[in-house]
């Protein structure tokens, strides 16, 4: 099992979320990946496609003007 | 080879083999966000079907950008209401970036435009094929969309409901819920797969029907776009698009072109330029973001707006520009505002000026 480190930053909803759904589907289930991004609606969106797919958030928080996500990868 | 038979025909084996195997049966449902891809999703469900959504992200979504820039934005909840949509449904959804092949939707409309740049007949044919190609790759087999008969001028007449599922290639594997009982039977219905009693006949542009629909269901809260969930729909947007596109000679965009259209107040003192002038800090630090690529400008003596200049300006235009920035400043008063100008070179200057009375900004100014 691997960690992973998604760059989202400066990009505008919904691209934080299509990137991490991207890169979710190239990492295998027990992976986790940490997803830094600046729109605020990231912290909202992210964790939200993660519950729809089935994925865990580790954690999700927002310093400043940057969010940092972490999600481990659910098992097929 | 019957008509029925040579439409059908074009699913691919995975769709087959899911057929043949007895599998569950299973949906892609078109999720805008709205309430009606919602209560269509929600109908199929009730029949058993397996379905997972799928959205298109093509640039001009309403959502998203702009209610994260403007300041006063930031009180609301911002949420991502096609996510939301499927998260109510207990369904996956697909999101899928389209912004490059969208292009040749929006310049090349083969079915023209709408009352503004909006070429929603083409646009749901594009997205219906993008949802049958998906359909294929995965396996499902049908596609489900919220379009209600006689609901938009353009795109769900009953004239143009069979352009979408012939111009798509998804032919009679295209189900609209909402309005089935009103439209020839599809694969589907046929094959059993669902209940075409329990599907529904709303007609027309009333969305009673759909509110009605909702509450049974349970849904107290849903998006309720005005003017659907496109920039394309609406007449100002639509207007600084031609605009861009008038200027630059071509029917050309870049995504950082549209998403600056969203942005601030659009200007156009002089043919050859425009000014984008931030309306608050929200807007002043997503257009910081743009600065380096522009010409730009602000008020350091007052409070006020970062304005970028697209075009080439010589002194004379830059000091009317500067005039304008001060007016849209807290020194719009003051006697003379003092300035710094940034070329896209990072040379900068300091402008001394009298702002622009108000009387003096003809409206045709403003695009």
């Amino acid at each position: 099992m691997g960690h992973f480190v998604l760059d989202a930053r400066q990009l505008m909803c919904p691209m934080p979320v299509i990137r991490a759904q991207n890169r979710v589907a190239e990492l295998q289930p027990g992976d986790t990946l940490e997803v830094h991004a600046t729109d605020p609606g990231a912290l909202h969106d992210i964790p939200t496609w993660c519950r729809i797919n089935g994925h865990e958030v580790l954690s999700a928080v927002r310093t400043g003007n940057e969010i940092s996500i972490v999600l481990r990868v659910a098992g097929t | 080879m019957p008509s029925q038979q040579r439409q059908t025909a074009s699913v691919t084996d995975a769709s087959r083999a899911s057929e043949a195997g007895g599998t569950p049966r299973k949906a892609v449902a078109l999720i805008s966000g709205g309430l009606d891809s919602l209560l269509a999703a929600r109908v199929i469900l009730d029949q058993g079907i397996h379905v997972e959504g799928i959205n298109f992200y093509t640039g001009f979504c309403v959502e998203g950008h702009t209610h994260a820039i403007r300041n006063h934005e930031h009180a609301k909840p911002k949420r991502n209401n096609a996510l939301w949509t499927a998260e109510q449904l207990g369904i996956k959804l697909h999101i899928i970036e389209v912004i490059e092949e969208y292009k040749d939707v929006v310049i090349n409309p083969k079915h023209g435009y709408g009352a503004n740049l909006n070429p929603c007949l083409d646009c749901k044919g594009f997205m219906v094929r993008k949802a049958r190609e998906w359909m294929e790759k995965n396996g499902f087999d049908f596609i489900i969309t919220g379009e209600v008969l006689g609901q938009r001028p353009m795109s769900q007449r009953r004239d143009t409901l069979p352009v979408v599922a012939r111009e798509s290639g998804a032919f009679d594997r295209l189900l609209r819920p909402l309005c089935a009982r009103l439209l020839p039977e599809t694969l589907p219905e046929r094959e059993g797969w669902v209940d075409r009693n329990k599907l529904l006949d709303f007609n027309g542009r009333s969305r009673k029907p759909q509110m009605a629909l909702a509450e049974r269901y349970g849904f107290k809260e849903y998006a309720q776009p005005a003017g659907g969930c496109c920039f394309l729909t609406n007449e100002q947007y639509s207007h600084k698009l031609a605009d861009l596109w008038q200027t630059r000679g071509t029917k050309q965009y870049e995504i950082d072109d549209i998403m600056l259209l969203k942005v601030g107040r659009h200007l156009r003192p002089r043919p050859h330029f425009k000014m984008i002038v931030g309306r608050d800090e929200g807007e002043n630090n997503f257009l910081n973001g743009y600065r380096k690529h522009f010409t730009h400008l602000f008020a350091t003596s007052h409070e006020g707006p970062l304005v970028l200049i697209d075009g080439t300006v010589d002194d004379d235009d830059l000091r009317l520009a500067a005039r304008l920035t001060a007016r849209f400043g807290k020194g719009r008063e003051a006697e003379s505002v003092t300035l710094t100008v940034t070329d896209t070179a990072g040379n900068s200057r300091v402008l001394d000026v009298a702002p622009l009375p108000a009387s003096d900004i003809p409206p045709e100014w403003y695009l």
